[in-house]
């Protein structure tokens, strides 16, 4: 029983880090998600502290223990999220405000607790069954694997709310699992009524209380506030929570970048918002192409003058604006990829009489799927790849930052699904000081050399309005005759031109002038020689992204810092938070893991009791938080290609290395991990030589991964989904079988040795996997994913090293 | 008996409070004073954006006047002056006084100007405009905010400034055509009604960025042939990019 209850609140856990994230994502903004659930994860390292410091105390109350810390868990979970969400935490006010600080630290309190009383069962179930530590690791490991997948599914079927009220009942319903085992009839009858109580405060919870409640400065509530704005639709599902509004008085108008030498106003539209934030729109069509004309006064309308009748692929059709524009220029056939199937049955469905049936015309073609994967399966061939990097729709970035539509190699995927005279066309805001589009024109430089092209700049060309620029790649050189249709296009619409290989000074800064054509130098001095001295000197890092790194966001570099800080708030702007954030993550966490892991220790030592090898201990269980996710991450992040999808990758990858990890670790119990009672314990050697073994195969597998996943993608990619989810997971089991296997046999020994440290072993190797998923971002951003593959490596072999020490002394601690 | 007892507690306490007043009165002019330093030290940095070495004195003078904490709601008035924009409810806030003073000194402004704003907001930026042109006309689509600020433009007798609820996307023809618009409620574009409405050497500011960053000012000029211009400005001061590379 207590097997299926510590496996009900593994689920719970890993489903309730998902859900929080998702939740989160709607009320707060990403960036300030992620930061808070990291550091609210260090309640694993403080269930290990907490557990190590009243171990004698609460060993005997084990069942008694377990199940008001699942109760406690399912009931933190819930109140934690309505509490969390009730704090007037305002992120975009943090630089002004100091108070926001304390708002902060409030968050990362009413989070930390659900995981510390969940990761406090686990942690129990390892003292108690010391004997069947790999078993219990493989039911915790498995547990998980399921709430990964299970959430994933959820998230299908219900809201994120309902779906919480779900997660934090199954953890409830480990804690009456646990109920029997209590000894004392009243103590077990208070347990019960203690679950069934929490249960129902749970389910009984009022709707306005527990309802995600926006930021009220994200862009959805704002919207809300104009007259007569009101919310006629909402979608969810693991990839965003969709809403979608109708504004009778005040008609919404949205098109970014609109020339102002456009006099039409856009027809009726209906407001699509992702996470309450990333507003796109579906405008009303009713046939008549006449009232779309303003459609051709934006930057991105270029390309459809510079070709007849295009076949065209859309990037990221969110609402459908980019189509709508196709159609308008007399495409032939138009394919509208979207990741979020959501959107497209918005189109499709739910408002297709309102959106004149536009995915349902006979040229065009919607598909709820991801570019770079579309396109490996694909031999097809446009005249016309559309992308964009103005808000709404979505082409597939991940939601921590990695995009694989604008790296070098993505570039080359576009340009070869070009038909002759073919042209790339990619859309983002003017930014000032210019980082996107500096950082795309480099990105297509690069991409083209690599092609073989010699004079890649003759392919480019690159214009500017009062806020939104488009990049072009043509796959042949720019002829005279472009040149001349781009200038045309330019001047009618009051747009600059930013770059073209014959460009001329007096030309780059006429109608949207700034201080100087800084766009037009950059771009000049990036086709130039000088290219790798400007992008080493530039204050923004614009170098290409790449697959190994594919972080095109990411314009932070330290050499900047302190005019960022010289600036304070007034330059906050002009950093994107994606970076400075996960660093302040790391600044945080590392403290307070140290604190975490060092508090038990520094007691210990003032009453004189613990034990030698803490030194090997802690180098063995923090190599293993650290390898195991960093392992996890990097593989995240290699599959999303092959996958075809971020979300997929990550529910695969994670469920599989979990579940398989299971396997490894049920195995253990073979290998020296199992001792039970009434038998003798494992030799030592064994146990060691199964740790060496398993650690060298994990580091040479790793390693070897490396070389042969991109060649076995490359040979798969053409099989069905549901054959690449089968091979993913077999490419995953050997490694993560093995990866299951050190942390149950050091564990085991631990438990024979120092039983003492065995939570705080749990505890640290907690910390180091929060550190882990961190640092593993850290290094991919700055030496690209193989390199994190490599460290990881290298941890293993560190851990294989640290276990081969001999413990110094040979005593059994207390 | 109790009259009385109430006479003479309501004396007492008005003795007391007209002091606690004026005292209250002293820290915010010296809190203004001390806004307004700020901005001129920071505006010698901007020489190259503000097109001149210093702030425009007008602007500067009228901004040392005006009682920004009336613009804010009650319990944040403390931080009325402070170098940041403080939230007034509804998702917006008040302008950094920095970002007020620098649109407001792009516009260039004459006295007998009439000025169109879209999205009144605290309607401070409206007051700003009120003590230096001859007209202005002011739009808000959210009518709790439209409201307030209204009654303190009301309180303050800034009788040339009129307000109205409602969509600013066709601007104020009856009110126009004007010679300076700002456009602080942007959708993604600029209403070509807006334009239309500009007078010929007419200037427009647009204010991009989130309620709390300002990131860029976009300034149009409306040339005397009827055609438009735009202008990049940033708000911050960056040793340049480009440049150095070269």
């Amino acid at each position: 029983m207590i097997r299926a209850a510590l496996a009900l609140v593994s689920a719970s856990i890993l489903a309730y880090e998902v859900l929080l994230i998702r939740l989160f994502s709607i009320v707060q903004w990403h960036h300030f998600t992620y930061m808070v659930i990291s550091i609210a994860l260090l309640g694993f390292g403080a269930s290990g502290t907490f557990l190590a410091l009243t171990r004698d105390w609460l060993l005997p109350r084990f069942a008694a223990a377990f199940a008001v810390s699942a109760a406690l868990f399912g009931l933190t979970a819930f109140l934690g999220y309505v509490a969390g969400q009730s704090l007037p935490f305002n992120a975009p006010a943090l630089i002004w405000e100091p108070r926001q600080l304390l708002f902060l630290l409030g968050l990362y309190v009413i989070f930390l607790v659900p995981f510390f009383f969940g990761a406090t069962c686990i942690g129990l179930s390892f003292l108690h069954y010391r004997g069947r530590i790999g078993r219990i690791y493989a039911v915790n490991l498995i547990g998980s694997a399921a709430g990964s997948i299970g959430i994933v599914a959820l998230l299908f079927l219900l809201d994120p709310v309902p779906a919480l009220m779900l997660v934090a009942s199954l953890a409830l319903l480990g804690a009456l699992l646990a109920v029997p085992r209590i000894e004392g009839s009243r103590s077990r009858g208070f347990a019960a009524t203690l679950c069934l109580g929490i249960l129902a405060v749970v389910l009984a919870m009022p709707s306005t209380w527990s309802d995600p409640h926006p930021s009220p400065y994200k862009a959805l509530p704002r919207a809300l506030e104009v007259p007569g704005t009101h919310v006629v639709d909402t979608h969810s599902n693991p990839l965003g929570y969709l809403s979608v509004i109708e504004s009778r008085e005040v008609p919404l108008r949205h098109a970014p970048g609109l020339s102002l030498n456009n006099t039409q106003s856009p027809p009726a539209q209906l407001g699509i918002f992702t996470d309450a934030d990333a507003l796109s729109v579906i405008t009303a069509f009713d046939g008549d192409l006449a009232p779309l004309a303003y459609l051709d006064f934006t930057t991105s309308a270029l390309p459809y003058h510079l070709l007849n009748g295009p076949s065209v692929l859309v990037v990221g059709a969110g609402g459908g604006a980019p189509v709508l524009q196709a159609i308008y220029h007399e495409a032939t056939t138009v394919d509208a990829l979207e990741v979020n199937p959501d959107l497209i049955s918005l189109m499709r469905d739910h408002h297709r009489d309102f959106a004149g049936g536009l995915y349902d015309r006979p040229e065009v073609q919607a598909h709820a799927r991801e570019v770079r994967s579309f396109l490996a399966q694909s031999d097809e061939r446009w005249d016309l790849i559309q992308l964009s990097l103005l808000d709404g729709g979505s082409g597939g970035g991940g939601s921590l930052g990695e995009n694989h539509l604008f790296t070098v190699e993505a570039f080359q995927d576009y340009v070869r699904h070009l038909r002759p005279g073919g042209l790339v066309a990619i859309t983002g805001w003017v930014q000032l000081p210019p980082r996107e589009s500096l950082k795309l024109f480099a990105t297509a430089l690069e991409a083209l050399r690599r092609e073989g092209v010699t004079e890649p700049a003759r392919r480019l060309a690159l214009i500017r309005g009062w806020s939104t620029a488009t990049l072009l790649i043509k796959n042949s050189n720019i002829t005279t005759s472009d040149s001349g249709d781009i200038r045309g296009f330019a001047e009618a619409r009051s747009f600059d031109i930013a770059f073209l290989d014959d460009v001329k000074a007096e030309e780059v800064n006429r109608f949207n002038r700034m201080a100087e054509p800084f766009l037009y130098q950059g771009a000049v001095a990036l086709a130039g020689e000088g290219a790798a001295e400007f992008m080493a000197r530039y204050k923004f890092d614009i170098a290409p992204a790449g697959d190994d790194r594919p972080y095109f966001h990411d314009f932070f570099k330290w050499r900047s810092l302190p005019e960022f800080l010289e600036r304070s708030a007034r330059a906050a702007g002009f950093l994107e938070w994606g970076y400075p954030i996960l660093a302040a993550t790391l600044i945080q966490a590392l403290p307070l893991s140290l604190i975490l892991i060092l508090l038990p220790l520094w007691l210990w030592h003032q009453r004189g009791v613990g034990g030698d090898g803490k030194v090997r201990n802690f180098l063995y269980f923090a190599a293993l938080g650290l390898g195991f996710l960093f392992i996890e991450i990097a593989f995240i992040q290699r599959f999303i290609l092959f996958l075809g999808n971020p979300l997929y990758a990550a529910a695969v990858v994670i469920t599989g290395f979990l579940f398989f990890a299971g396997l490894g670790s049920a195995l253990s119990t073979r290998m020296g991990a199992q001792t039970p009672d009434d038998a003798r314990p494992a030799p030592l050697a064994t146990r060691r030589s199964a740790v060496v073994l398993s650690t060298s195969l994990i580091a040479a597998m790793s390693v070897a991964y490396l070389f042969a996943l991109p060649m076995v993608f490359e040979r798969l990619i053409i099989l069905s989904e549901l054959a690449r989810i089968a091979v993913s997971l077999i490419l995953i089991a050997p490694l993560a079988f093995c990866m299951g296997l050190p942390f149950p046999l050091g564990l085991a020994e631990l438990s024979e040795a120092r039983p003492r440290l065995v939570p705080w072993a749990w505890g640290l190797n907690g910390c180091a996997s929060v550190m882990g998923a961190v640092l593993a971002q850290v290094l991919a951003i700055h030496f690209g994913l193989n390199a994190v593959v490599l460290v990881a490596a290298l941890v293993y072999i560190l851990a294989a090293v640290a276990f081969s020490w001999p413990a110094t002394s040979s005593r059994p601690a207390t | 008996m109790p009259r009385l007892l109430l006479l003479s507690t309501a004396i007492l306490m008005f003795a007391l409070a007209c002091p606690l007043t004026a005292q209250a009165r002293d820290d915010f002019a010296a809190k203004r004073q001390r806004m307004i330093e700020v901005i001129e030290r920071y505006a010698w940095s901007l020489e190259a954006e503000l097109g001149a070495r210093q702030m425009d004195a007008r602007v500067l003078e009228v901004m040392g006047a005006l009682p920004r904490h009336l613009f804010v709601p009650e319990d944040r008035r403390g931080e009325a002056y402070a170098d940041r924009p403080v939230p007034i409810g509804y998702g917006q806030t008040i302008s950094q006084p920095l970002i007020v003073a620098f649109m407001t000194h792009l516009l260039e402004l004459e006295p007998d100007d009439v000025v169109l704003e879209l999205g009144t907001g605290s309607g401070y930026q409206a007051g700003v405009l009120a003590e230096l042109v001859h007209k202005v006309c002011s739009i808000e689509i959210v009518p709790g905010l439209g409201e307030r600020a209204a009654d303190v433009l009301d309180d303050l007798s800034l009788d040339n400034v009129e307000t109205r609820i409602g969509d600013g996307y066709y601007g104020w023809p009856e009110c126009g055509p004007f010679d300076a618009i700002i456009v602080t409620a942007a959708a993604g574009h600029i209403p070509p009604p807006l334009v239309a409405q500009l007078k010929p050497g007419g200037k427009m500011i647009i204010p991009v960025g989130s309620p709390y960053v300002t990131q860029q000012l976009v300034l149009i000029d409306k040339l005397a042939d009827g055609r438009v211009t735009t202008r990049q400005v940033l708000a911050v001061r960056f040793v340049p990019l480009v440049r150095e590379a070269r």
